[in-house]
């Protein structure tokens, strides 16, 4: 079929805020199907509240709202836009869950909106635990025994049929929010109870355990004229039991005979005609028993996933895009095969290596909540490698994790006794991999491991081969001929050349090598390359190299045969941000991708090189030629010496290339943009004192220590509190407001780990004071402001974690003009060529500079969408020898309207951890809310984070002491406005006091009923909260949980609280409106 | 153990050992199906064939009893990037080591095999000597260089049953059998043999030498014309007499059956440069306009321009355009130059079992 003239206008939803579960790889598809159906001239209409989605470039949709994904806003934007067609399935579990409110409560109707891709009776089908196992029985296929369950008595009552262990799934949830393993019924209860209230339809699906079963996923395509292909199947190397996302998985599929795949590929094939998905990608997930091989269905995700964006990255084969175009009525065999060219994307993918992909964890952020690996998803990033071995693949995955391993290393607790290591391996855990790798060296027999852990032997023994090889690296004769060959390079190198090869092709690093012999990685570099050891590229085709592949998608291998041809252009090489961990995630790839669209443009060859699958930057499209490699000193050398560019960006990928430029720059690479020596004087305390005393700018009274005793006496001379860290770190790892000494030693004992090749630094907290953030741009003689953002929250809380407005709504012209002044007077000092942000406080109409960061930071797309210039784009070309002014960016942008930033927060998946906020930063992701009202900028902006700011109700308020007068304004006006209020006794004699009826609580302990049962009975709309700072009062965090698990708005500082009731009033004044990004850019010109 | 893997256009491959030790010459081809190997190393077809797998890790299940496509391996060697010693499947029952090892099969593991599949995409398939005794490289070139190669060489000879048998099949369902179908065996595939049993025909596999006479004499409802290995040209006897067979009974083809049948209608074959072989091979059904993934496994291709008018184009191969399925006009006569009993690969084509049951009904 020809593509559908009969549709005009589409309407693609977003998928929100990152968040676990839900991350870049949504801005990958969506980008994608905004592509390729604009190429195909419909006109888009787009929706996300996320602004750091490259999906969300005004050039990228026709019409961009960034706004909150509900169901009223998205109303709103289809009765002013009136598209013809809805594409639902792009924009994960959000962007599904919102387009069927919208067909259900008839929006859909009304405006003759037709969903394309899958319609509401395929997507009820497949979300409706009990419609998808009816329809599995209906086509013969076995699923788990299981039922439904409503409420707490129907879960009791399954379970006993069901038995223990039992599975709990919340339906419509996301990433298996809320799910469990029950072991016991007390844990049952506990489980069925949080799920239900997690559930938007109140429904659990209960089911039989096939833990230890192992796990397949098929990545499945079908079109209008009913052609199905299987695009990559997945095996999960952790058995059933941990969540896909939080599973080491593979592709292909290693274990399966062709009779037993050819099985399960005819079943996902029945299960997408029997769901009716019309057209697109479908996700499948298999259990299969390894004893019997019999196989059952556990469930399919009617749109494309995470899992998906793994298949096109680890196939060639670009699933988003296809499927955009199948919903518009092409089949299959009318697309071409990008990659192949010649050939149709009618056909199924073929791969010649293995792709390991591997999840990133944060649970060092979390402390206190319970670090097993469940079947709800708690990765915030991942990993992808590939290599012609299984062993080499896993290697480089993880190494390219970036948490400090080099390979499969040795687990640091080697002093474990023997005895834990069968807890370790049974109960799945992060570094379960690396206990393996312990039991193992240990001589625990295989047979054993997967006793405990159930991963399939043929992953065990893999894992045996290396550690038995590095047994053989390290012994005597291998020992002898290498040091020998170090000693006198121009001996015979044979063995040590056999030795070194082997390695490679085992996946080990040169860092791993120079660990075992004691040498430095750069002289086990120099060895291998002397006898020609080398890594050598090979091309990701989707056809096993069957037909010549027309798209530069390599990866390296240690092989006979290189198959990169590289061109004598003009290149510059991008070095992109690694996984997604809290703190360096999608912001950086944004501009990654930018970079490489710029630099295209201007006519440079781009090289891109990054190891996360779900990113933008990781699609063949974005830039000339694509290294799927991790970032190492290593890896990115062998590209250098391949490629041969003559510039290399390493300060748009975040931390990650950053700690890379020295080494790299001392390897002959040439550095562009503002120099390594630069950004380490901003980051070295002393030197960069020295800046600022240079140009006359304040920093808060601080100190540096490298130990505990050091760092009392500090501490003491600057005066409690002080804000701690340890230098070079992102997203504000590991640090805290301490309040006294105690607090301080404890800190210091656990915080040395964090960073031990650096300093901690300790900065005098200044209470109260506004944080404000700049990005600025500069070609090295001229510095533009490209945002002045001032914070809603006081200084403390981390920058990433704070609410922010653009322009600033509460700073004087001076205070901005002063601003700017000492941004363009650090631009200056530190020579920066590229991005720059700064972040200041203000005290007591005092500026004071707490950081500086000569590279692109987490805001840049924020406030390139803010004030409609592409900052990245333009500090890339400047990084090339452009100059502001002939790129025509001389003049400062003040917007005439609003644009608000908000985080949003993954505490619910790790109950228990502190969700307090402080300088350490917790947010997966963020939203932006814009207005030509601050207040309802912000009102957006919450409501885009989750939090749909009450009309009217009940608000608790408790404060502590120093904020009593402040609240006193904020209750008057909430009552005013209609809202009754709660408060605790000595908060509500205050009120009292000044004119104002309370509904009395006790303090927690102090009798009933507390805030706690009006939490739990929903009886409280909004929460203001301020704590007293002191950590040993754990209610005041209850109350945050608590009010974060029932999903009620809770304010805890006085600026949000006031910014909170102002948008309150503004949303009661009002109506929300809904207004395009190209509408919004008129009213600058 | 060492072993060299030597091209005839004198590039040669070093690795390492595994199966059977020795010396063997062949055709060296490629097969793209990630799945499978052991189907793929007891199909006839690749008689005369040094088969390397494009996917890297093989060996990961090791071998079964029951995922065989003939007596045992076919092959005249087995190459491999990494041979996976340690076998986990629950089926399974020998590693794929002694499997070849105990059939006689040289492996060779260890070797750049995507480099090898470029040159032999460039280039075209190529003549090899696969050895584990004589390390002289050179010398392997010139054996390699001095041996005759696949086209103009009866392979069926060697590998059609010696004699006559009825297919039995302890699995098959029950109830009787509808139809009679005579198979004329060039190197069947068990599985088209299980798929015809389960479409109820009782089968009788006859000698690829047998004639006409005999096999109408045996009164089939129709006669299938097998799969098998090499150049489909040498095999004059069975083009014979599929020529006399035509009109007389309903006849069905598979890969070289579908290449003599299109010999006997009057067409003319060629070499492929590096053939089909794998699973993921699109065919279009033109009939319906659907795609069907297949399994494909040929190095010659009846010419689609080459056809007589008696002859309808049924299927074609998206890939490249070649010819892939025929009917013809007059007669309950077709033919598909791929798989669609699989094993190993996709399905989708079982349908045109029925399609051949169907045609001996009316």
């Amino acid at each position: 079929m020809p593509k559908r003239t009969d549709i005009k206008k589409i309407l693609i939803i977003g998928s929100g805020a990152i968040i676990i579960g839900q991350a870049c790889e949504f801005d990958y598809s969506g980008t994608q199907a905004c592509k390729a159906l604009k190429e195909e001239g419909y006109e888009i209409t787009l929706v996300n509240s996320n602004p750091a989605t490259i999906m969300t470039d005004p050039d990228f949709a026709d019409r961009t709202y960034i706004e909150p994904i509900t169901a009223d806003t998205v109303a709103l934007i289809i009765a002013k836009e009136r598209p013809q067609a809805l594409l639902p399935t792009l924009g994960g579990q959000t962007a599904l869950n919102v387009s069927v409110e919208l067909a259900e409560s008839g929006v859909l109707d009304e405006y003759e909106v037709e969903l394309i891709g899958a319609k509401l009776p395929a997507i009820q089908k497949a979300e409706d635990r009990a419609l998808f196992k009816e329809a599995m029985t209906k086509i013969g296929l076995a699923v788990p025994k299981s039922g439904i369950a409503h409420s707490v008595q129907e879960a009791l009552a399954l379970v006993e049929k069901i038995g223990f262990p039992a599975i709990i799934r919340p339906a419509f949830t996301l990433g298996g929010t809320g799910g469990g393993i029950a072991y016991n019924i007390e844990e049952y209860e506990k489980m069925v109870t949080s799920g239900l209230a997690l559930s938007p339809i109140n429904e659990l699906l209960i089911e039989e355990s096939v833990i230890g079963w192992k796990e397949f996923e098929l990545e499945v395509m079908r079109d209008g004229a009913d052609n199905v292909v299987i695009i990559c199947s997945i095996e999960n190397v952790d058995a059933m039991g941990v969540h896909t996302g939080d599973s080491i998985t593979v592709a292909p599929i290693q274990t399966l005979t062709d009779k037993e795949y050819q099985l399960m590929r005819d079943s996902a094939i029945k299960i997408i005609r029997e769901i009716g998905v019309d057209t697109g990608g479908s996700n499948i997930q298999f259990a299969v028993d390894p004893k019997t091989g019999k196989q059952v269905v556990i469930e399919m995700n009617p749109r494309v996933s995470r899992s998906s964006a793994l298949a096109s990255k680890a196939t060639g084969f670009p699933i988003a895009k296809i499927a955009a175009k199948l919903a518009v009525g092409y089949n299959l065999d009318e697309i071409p095969n990008d990659i192949t060219a010649e050939t149709p994307a009618c056909f199924e993918p073929t791969i010649d290596y293995v792709v390991v992909k591997i999840p990133r964890w944060a649970f060092e952020k979390f402390q206190g909540t319970d670090e097993t690996l469940t079947t709800q998803m708690k990765s915030v990033g991942e990993a992808m490698a590939i290599g012609r071995t299984f062993k080499e693949a896993l290697q480089k995955g993880l190494r390219s994790l970036e948490t400090g391993w080099h390979g499969l290393d040795n687990h640091p607790l080697e002093e474990l006794p023997f005895s834990e290591l069968p807890s370790k391996l049974s109960v799945p855990n992060v570094k379960r991999i690396f206990y393996i790798k312990a039991a193992l060296a240990r001589g625990m027999s295989i047979e054993e491991i997967y006793a405990y852990t159930h991963i399939d032997p043929f992953f065990l023994y893999n894992m045996k081969e290396i550690v038995d090889f590095e047994n053989a690296l390290s012994a005597p004769a291998a020992r002898h001929s290498i040091d020998q060959h170090l000693e006198k390079p121009e001996t015979d190198g044979a063995f040590t050349k056999k030795l070194l090869q082997q390695a490679k092709q085992f996946g080990f690093s040169d860092r791993q090598l120079g660990d075992i012999y004691d040498v430095p990685e750069e002289t086990i570099r120099e060895c291998r390359k002397g006898l020609g050891v080398n890594a050598t590229f090979k091309t990701v085709d989707t056809c096993a190299a069957e037909f010549e592949a027309e798209t530069p998608y390599y990866y390296s291998t240690c092989s006979s045969e290189d198959e990169v041809r590289p061109s004598d252009k003009s290149k510059i090489m991008i070095l992109g941000g690694g996984p997604n961990r809290i703190g360096q995630g999608i912001e950086f790839d944004y501009c990654c991708v930018h970079a490489a669209l710029a630099l295209k443009a201007d006519g440079y060859e781009t090289i891109m090189v990054n190891s996360n699958p779900e990113t933008v930057s990781t699609d063949y499209d974005t830039s000339d030629r694509l290294y799927f490699e991790p970032l190492t000193c290593e890896d990115v050398l062998n590209i250098y010496h391949k490629e041969k560019p003559f510039g290399v960006i390493v300060q748009f990928g975040g931390q990650t290339p950053l700690n890379l430029a020295i080494a790299l720059k001392n390897a002959g690479v040439p550095i562009i943009g503002t120099s390594p020596e630069d950004i380490a004087r901003s980051e070295d305390r002393r030197l960069f004192k020295a800046v600022l005393d240079d140009i006359g700018l304040m920093q808060p009274p601080n100190g540096t220590a490298t130990s505990s005793e050091e760092a009392a006496p500090i501490a003491a001379a600057l005066g409690y509190p002080v804000i701690v860290r340890p230098s070079y770190v992102l997203g504000g790892r590991a640090m805290q407001i301490v309040y006294d000494e105690e607090l301080l030693h404890e800190y210091m004992h656990s915080a040395v780990q964090a960073s031990p090749e650096h300093p901690i630094l300790i900065d005098k907290y200044l209470e109260e004071a506004i944080e404000v953030d700049v990005d600025a741009i500069s070609d090295g003689n001229l510095t533009v402001i490209g945002g002045i953002m001032e914070h809603i929250e006081e200084a403390g809380i981390h920058s990433g974690d704070s609410d922010c407005v653009l322009p600033p709504y509460t700073l004087v012209d001076e205070q901005i003009e002063n601003l700017k002044t000492f941004t363009y007077a650090l631009a200056k000092a530190l020579n920066v060529c590229g991005l720059m942000n700064v972040q200041y406080a203000i005290k007591n109409d005092e500026i004071y500079v707490l950081e500086v960061n000569p590279r692109a930071s987490r805001t840049i797309p924020f406030v390139s969408k803010a004030i409609g210039v592409p900052l990245a784009k333009l500090a890339a070309r400047v990084m090339a020898g452009k100059t502001l002014a002939e790129l025509g960016f001389t003049n400062e942008i003040e917007p005439a309207y609003f644009s608000v930033k908000a985080p949003v927060f993954p505490f619910n998946r790790f109950p228990g951890s502190n969700t307090r906020l402080g300088p350490e930063m917790k947010s997966t992701g963020e939203v932006m809310g814009i207005d030509t009202d601050v207040s309802r900028a912000f009102a957006k902006a919450q409501k885009a984070c989750g939090y749909t700011l009450p009309l009217g109700g009940k608000v608790f308020i408790s404060v502590r002491n120093k904020d009593k007068r402040a609240i006193i304004f904020i209750a008057k006006k909430l009552t005013d406005m209609g809202f009754e209020l709660i408060a605790t006794h000595g908060t509500a004699k205050v009120l009292l006091r000044n004119g104002m009826e309370s509904e009395l609580v006790f303090s927690i302990g102090k009798g009933r009923p507390t805030i706690h049962d009006y939490i739990k009975n929903h009886a409280v709309d909004l929460i203001i909260n301020t704590p007293t700072g002191d950590l040993h009062r754990p209610n005041e965090l209850l109350i945050r949980e608590m009010a974060i698990a029932h999903d009620i708005p809770i304010f805890s500082t006085i600026p949000g609280a006031a910014a909170a009731v102002n948008a309150i009033d503004a949303l009661q004044r009002g109506e929300i409106t809904v207004t395009p990004l190209q509408d919004y850019f008129q009213l600058l010109s | 153990m060492k072993a060299i893997l030597a091209l005839a256009d004198g590039t040669f491959f070093e690795g390492d050992q595994f199966g059977a030790t020795g010396e063997t010459v062949g055709e060296v081809v490629f097969n793209t199906s990630m799945t499978g190997y052991q189907e793929v190393l007891t199909d006839p077809s690749y008689k005369g064939q040094i088969v390397t797998m494009t996917y890297p890790l093989i060996g990961n299940y090791g071998c079964n009893e029951a995922d065989v496509e003939s007596i045992g391996p076919q092959v005249e060697g087995f190459v491999v990037r990494e041979y996976s010693a340690y076998y986990s499947n629950w089926r399974s029952k020998w590693s794929l080591d002694s499997y070849l090892a105990e059939h006689d099969i040289i492996g060779i593991q260890g070797i750049d095999t995507r480099a090898l599949t470029r040159r032999l995409r460039v280039h075209g398939v190529m003549n090899g000597c696969l050895s584990t005794e004589d390390m002289n490289p050179e010398r392997l070139v010139s054996k390699a260089k001095a041996w005759h190669g696949l086209v103009g060489w009866d392979l069926v000879q060697r590998v059609t049953c010696p004699s006559s048998y009825a297919w039995q099949q302890p699995e098959a369902n029950n109830s009787r059998p509808k139809y009679r179908v005579v198979a004329l065996d060039f190197g069947i595939k068990y599985n088209i043999l299980r798929q015809l049993t389960e479409h109820g025909c009782e089968v009788q596999v006859v000698p690829a030498s047998t004639s006409a006479e005999e096999i109408l004499a045996a009164e089939p409802d129709g006669v299938f014309l097998s799969n098998g290995p090499g150049d489909p040209m040498p095999v004059d006897y069975a083009i014979q007499t599929i020529q006399t067979l035509i009109g007389k009974k309903p006849l069905f083809g598979i890969c070289l059956g579908h290449q003599l049948l299109g010999l006997a209608l009057g067409g003319k074959t060629f070499k492929l440069k590096f053939g089909h072989r794998g699973a993921n091979q699109p065919v279009k059904y033109l009939e319906t306009d659907r795609v069907e993934i297949t399994s494909q496994n040929h190095g010659f291709c009846v010419d689609i321009d080459s056809l007589p008018n008696s002859v309808e184009v049924t299927h074609i191969n998206l890939n490249d355009d070649t010819l892939e399925g025929i009917e013809h006009r007059e007669y309950p006569i077709f033919s598909v130059q791929y798989h669609p009993e699989a094993s190993p690969g996709p399905h989708d084509a079982s349908y045109l079992f029925s399609r051949f049951t169907e045609m001996m009904d009316s």
